[in-house]
């Protein structure tokens, strides 16, 4: 039987091994998954990027599986105001009659859409294809938004392209120096390390920015611990130096970039001793960072630490500048790189889940991209919606007068991981309907007038993109339990019945489902079936068809050639050509070929310290913890690990507090509190305060953050505001 | 709202990049005296080095992007009643607001054998670019070098020169190098670094006159000897240009008098930078400058028209090759604790005050990695460490390496050996009790070292201590 035959009418014996990767986060481990009776066995396998390796959230990834908590039926709130258990048809009748209802009453863009960064590729661009076509809502945006939107823009805006890493994760080991930003992989992607460690058995320096003294900071040859929001000033600062010593590379910067005369004058104003007051790192540490980037191979790689700022675009820009200034791009074991968070971070951005854009990381305004993606989709280009608004701003809109009244979200928890998150909630709870598609109950969830109960990732297929734009195939150990659906089953039965009478669906727009014990509905008839296909091998077929031509071109990847290469890295446009791991060696995608420096300069963080807020707050992870803690918190093993949420502080200002270990602390922002014990570290710089992100209640660090966003990127700034603490 | 800015230095450069960045119905006209284009005055010595090339030290600019700049043009007279000012090309130009950005002028001591307006050839002040240039002209033939003058400014040039190989001497009439900053063992300390880089010390010796001829430069001391060199560097101070606001009857002390709101005596005419005097004091630095820019800019535009400009505390910092010197506050002198530490041999030396748990001054010579916590306490006035040991050793204190191996037997069964999947010591313990044999064993029993891989030493580490321990036990 080939494959295409098995996933048209799937077996009833599935494999009882299976090889896939982790469900969390983008290094996208290898592991098998092997099943031993009804217990889920995970086993680690080697795979380029964790080689053999596994987190304690890998290991323990098979718990969800039969997790008692997981949802196996829809449920509807009721007229008393609780969520019921219901069948699946009265789900999706009652999500299609209020988006009808919303709809008719205040328009296509009443109803919105908000992704994740965890769906397949498959999901994300059935996803955003529902929204522009079934929905016609220009309202669609995602969770990543908040994870590396700051870095995608400031990467295209030099590169012409946004991919995390421009170089297969290992090249890692063949840089002379290493310098992290931000990151802290040693918690969040604990199995990379693994290549820092061969970096370092080859010589090479390791050199952490990061205001707190992180468990990668621990282990780096030169440790640079700024104040937090300052890291732009750094950045420019390093690059002064670069050009006072001589270490630019004037041919590089002359035959492969331009705009670098402004930048030069720019940088000028950022004498080292100046940034030194400014940022707190010694001007000797600047220097000897910027001697170790210069003149061997290095990389500069940035995470949420420098781009969860309202100026993260400009920071994420200040160091691909000092890259550029430096000739790293392009040459091997050298370059500039953004650590992806999200399992699906790279691939949930690619494919039209973000408000501006289209398939294949093609802009939504752009006429050509919109001819071509409405081509694919058989529809008229004219009816494509515009673009939207960026995650926030849809969030802070949602039942205002002219906001969306209804939204659809897929693989989110925006009650914990929004910015300013109570008055997220509250916008949540100002919904005519809110829907929530996942198989447990989150804190979100527990606020939707209907929940879908949907399927795990050993138990789907599809296809994600790991933090090096390499597309990795996800396989299905087994079926969905009774009652579960898959996401594409979803869009298909709700695309069926918001289908207006077009030749093949039922008057009602409502062809019959199975509702049986059979997990997976049956794939509905008519034009929405041929529009939302349920099968997720024909969906990708399509999406290389649909980014045949953009800047994330998939159209030469297989499902084949990814399995049979240890997946295929875009862009790949010809089945039979190349694929692309190492990008930028002789040009970049930039319509003259060359990189483009772009001027940015320091300003303070959108909320400064004062004096009823004197502390710095700042938000991060915990290394047994993943994003809003939905999954991981009902992990015993992770539970364990890391029970609850934290105020990390240091001695000295906890003396001054009056504060002992594990005292309650209220720390306070201009939009709300947190309560959580103290954890006193002096790692932490005593005007700082930190707290983990990952639990909602009152330990939820979002109450207290910042919604500024960064005019470019819409990232919240997470990273930076003013609080007080006090013992509770 | 036109708005002129006398002066296209740092101050004025700024200060039209800063209005160019707010909105506002604002015309600015720049005129600077100076021939060329913005430039950081901080980079001077490290053009004397021959690090950089002059275009290098350029500051962004905001010309033809709505601010006309005109380089070239000297300001001769304001006439208030009219708002206008008079340029030395003939020009009239019209202000409703005028911003004072003139700077200083390099201070020529009143020696024989110096004319202030047309110093001999082999002898240069270091203020400007052109002077820098004068300097570069003679250094390039030449062997040995003066600079008079042991201030930040003189020893900047002293270490830029002796980079290009030169030998330099300084001659300085006070006690000791940098004495506005120092106290006499820093800066005996910063004496013993500049002579390992290559830089003699004259001190407590002035110059009494200067002689130069086509060969060489000589410069009379006050103790009767005569030093000759190939070039002679002045560093003698630096007054500010007040002389175009005096003239229009502005008030003027030491500088340009100016309030909180960096107003001189008429509402219509503010100053800033070098050439202002705010509360009783003139900066001479870079960072207050364009702080003043930022507010008058704030003021002009309107954006902020409550905000006032509050000096910082000076933090004067010597950063070359060899050097490292951060010296702010007093700590010689005033109540509270003292901290010191001295290694002259290896020219560390740190002196800091500390008075009701604050930093109220602190010299920092060497290696010192606490410099920036130290500066960034002082400059924000916050708390000090309850251990003071940081102030001195920074980083050092409380921020270890990851804890090196300790001996098994000694680890707390407690203690977390793999971070990344949460196993402690008494797991591979009780592993090991349970059967398994070999490292791979344990590691598969417990998944220890199977994240990161960092603690496979450790947990091999704790293998062999228990085969030890077993076969120690079975010999018995």
């Amino acid at each position: 039987m080939t494959d295409g035959a098995r996933a048209a009418t799937p077996p009833v014996a599935l494999p009882r091994e299976a090889e896939t990767h982790c469900p969390y986060c983008a290094l996208q481990c290898g592991m098998v998954l092997r099943a031993e009776g009804d217990r889920v066995e995970v086993l680690p396998r080697q795979f380029p990027t964790n080689r053999g390796g596994l987190c304690q959230k890998g290991w323990t990834a098979a718990e969800l599986l039969d997790h008692p908590e997981r949802l196996t039926t829809p449920l509807l709130r009721d007229a008393s105001g609780e969520l019921r258990p219901a069948t699946w048809d009265a789900a999706l009748d009652r999500v299609a009659a209020g988006i009808r209802a919303v709809q008719s009453g205040h328009g296509r863009d009443a109803v919105a859409v908000f992704g994740g960064g965890g769906l397949t590729n498959e999901k994300a661009y059935a996803l955003g294809k529902f929204a522009r076509v079934a929905l016609r809502t220009r309202h669609i945006d995602y969770n990543g938004r908040w994870c590396m939107s700051s870095a995608a823009a400031a990467g295209i805006r030099a590169f012409g392209v946004d991919r995390g890493l421009p170089f297969p994760l290992a090249d890692l080991a063949r840089a002379d120096t290493l310098l992290l930003v931000g990151a802290n992989p040693a918690e969040t992607m604990p199995p990379l390390l693994r290549h820092l460690t061969d970096q370092r058995q080859r010589g090479g320096r390791l050199i952490v920015v990061d205001p707190r003294v992180t468990a990668t900071a621990r282990q780096a040859d030169l440790h640079l611990q700024p104040l937090p929001g300052t890291d732009l000033a750094v950045a420019n600062a390093l690059l002064h130096i670069a050009l006072t010593e001589g270490l630019v590379d004037k041919a590089y910067v002359d035959a492969r970039t331009t705009g670098f005369e402004q930048v030069r004058r720019t940088v000028a104003g950022y004498w080292p001793a100046e940034v030194e007051r400014l940022s707190g790192v010694p001007v000797a540490d600047l220097e000897a960072t910027a001697r170790a980037l210069a003149g061997g191979s290095a990389i500069i790689l940035t995470a949420r630490g420098a781009e969860q700022h309202a100026k993260g675009v400009d920071t994420v820009s200040a160091f691909v500048n000092l890259a550029l200034a430096l000739g790293l791009p392009g040459r091997p074991g050298s370059g500039y790189g953004c650590l992806t968070g999200q399992g699906n971070g790279q691939g949930g951005r690619e494919h039209g889940q973000k408000s501006d854009q289209l398939p294949g990381y093609r802009k939504i305004d752009d006429p050509a991209a919109r001819a071509h993606v409405a081509g694919v989709w058989g529809v008229d280009p004219d009816d494509l919606p515009g673009p939207g608004v960026p995650a926030y701003r849809l969030l802070d809109s949602l039942g205002t007068p002219g906001g969306p009244r209804a939204m659809l979200v897929f693989g989110s928890n925006p009650v914990v991981s929004a910015p300013r998150a109570a008055r997220v909630t509250e916008r949540l709870r100002g919904l005519d309907l809110l829907v929530v598609a996942d198989f447990l109950l989150s804190e979100t969830a527990a606020l939707a007038d209907v929940v879908l109960p949907v399927a795990q990732w050993a138990e789907e297929e599809g296809t994600m993109t790991n933090l090096e734009g390499r597309v990795l195939r996800r396989q299905a150990l087994r079926r969905p339990p009774p009652g579960v659906r898959t996401d594409l089953d979803i869009l298909a039965g709700l695309a069926a019945r918001l289908d207006d009478g077009e030749p093949g669906t039922g008057p009602a727009g409502t062809p019959t489902t199975t509702t049986g014990t059979g997990a997976a509905a049956a794939q509905p008839a008519g034009r929405a079936a041929r529009q939302f296909p349920t099968d997720p091998r024909v969906v990708f077929a399509e999406l290389r068809r649909a980014s045949a031509g953009g800047p994330a071109d998939y159209a030469g990847i297989t499902w084949e050639r990814i399995e049979r290469d240890e997946g295929v890295f875009w862009p790949c446009p010809d089945p039979d050509g190349p694929d692309a791991p190492r990008l930028f060696a002789d040009r970049f995608p930039t319509p003259d070929g060359r990189a483009r420096f772009h001027p940015v300069t320091h300003r303070p963080a959108a909320e400064e310290v004062c004096a009823e807020y004197p502390l710095h707050f700042t938000t991060g992870r915990v290394l047994a913890q993943y994003q809003s803690g939905t999954q991981t918190r009902r992990v015993a093993a992770l539970r364990r690990a890391a029970p609850g949420g934290f105020v990390e502080l240091h001695p000295d200002l906890a003396d001054r507090l009056g504060v002992d270990e594990g005292d309650e602390l209220v720390v306070t922002s201009r939009r709300g509190e947190l309560r959580a014990p103290a954890r006193l570290s002096p790692t932490i710089r005593p005007d700082t305060v930190f707290a983990p992100f990952h639990w909602g209640g009152a330990a939820r660090a979002n109450s207290v953050t910042n919604d500024a966003t960064d005019p470019v990127s819409g990232m919240p700034e997470f990273k930076i505001c003013a609080v007080r603490v006090e013992k509770a | 709202m036109r708005v002129v800015i006398v002066g296209y230095g740092m101050a004025g450069s700024r200060l039209a990049a800063e209005l160019h960045a707010r909105s506002g119905e604002h015309k600015v006209t720049v005129l600077g005296a100076e021939p060329h284009r913005a430039y950081n005055r901080i980079m001077l010595s490290t053009l004397l080095a021959g690090k950089i090339d002059e275009p290098d030290v350029e500051l962004a600019e905001v010309a033809g992007q709505g601010v006309d700049v005109r380089t070239g043009t000297g300001v001769t007279a304001i006439d208030r009643a009219a708002r206008e000012v008079r340029t030395d090309d003939g020009d009239r130009i019209g202000y409703d607001h005028l911003v004072l950005a003139t700077g200083s002028r390099a201070l020529v001591p009143p020696l024989p054998g110096l004319d202030p307006t047309d110093l001999p050839a082999r002898v240069a002040a270091f203020r400007t670019l052109d002077d820098c240039r004068r300097i570069l002209a003679v250094a390039r033939d030449a062997r040995r070098v003066l600079v008079l003058g042991g201030g930040l400014l003189g020893l900047e040039a002293a270490r830029g020169l002796a980079a290009r190989g030169l030998d330099v001497t300084v001659v300085h009439p006070v006690g000791h190098l940098m004495e506005r900053q120092l106290d006499p063992a820093a800066g005996a300390v910063l004496a013993g670094t500049l002579a390992g880089l290559g830089v003699r010390t004259e001190l407590a010796v002035g110059g009494s006159g200067v002689e130069v001829d086509a060969d060489e430069v000589r410069l009379r001391l006050t103790d009767g000897r005569t030093l000759a060199a190939d070039l002679l560097v002045l560093s003698c101070g630096v007054r500010p240009e007040t002389g175009l606001a005096a003239a229009a009857g502005l008030a003027v002390e030491r500088g340009v008098v100016v309030d909180d709101r960096l107003r001189t005596s008429d509402p219509h005419v503010s100053a800033i930078g070098d050439c202002a005097q705010h509360d009783g004091t003139l900066t001479g630095l870079v960072a207050p400058a364009w702080a003043q820019a930022r507010v008058v800019a704030q003021l002009l535009s309107g954006e902020d028209p409550a905000v006032r400009y509050r000096a910082r505390p000076a933090v004067t910092r010597l950063k070359a090759a060899g050097i490292d010197l951060a010296a702010m506050g007093d700590p010689t002198d005033g109540p509270g604790e003292e901290l010191t530490f001295a290694d002259p041999a290896r020219g560390t030396y740190a002196r800091l005050r500390i008075h009701d748990e604050r930093l109220t001054g602190a010299i920092l010579l060497g290696d010192n990695p606490s410099v920036g916590t130290v500066v960034q306490l002082f400059d924000r006035g916050g708390p000090v460490p309850t251990d003071r040991r940081a102030l001195l050793l920074g980083r050092a204190i409380g921020t270890t390496a990851a804890t090196p191996a300790e001996s098994p037997a000694l680890m707390p069964d407690a203690a977390t050996v793999c971070q990344c999947n949460d196993v402690r010591k008494g797991a591979l313990v009780a592993c090991w009790r349970d059967g398994a044999r070999t490292v791979d064993e344990v590691v598969a029993a417990t998944r220890a070292a199977t994240g990161c891989g960092g603690c496979r030493e450790a947990v091999t580490g704790i293998v062999d201590w228990l085969r030890e321990a077993d076969s120690v036990g079975a010999a018995r």
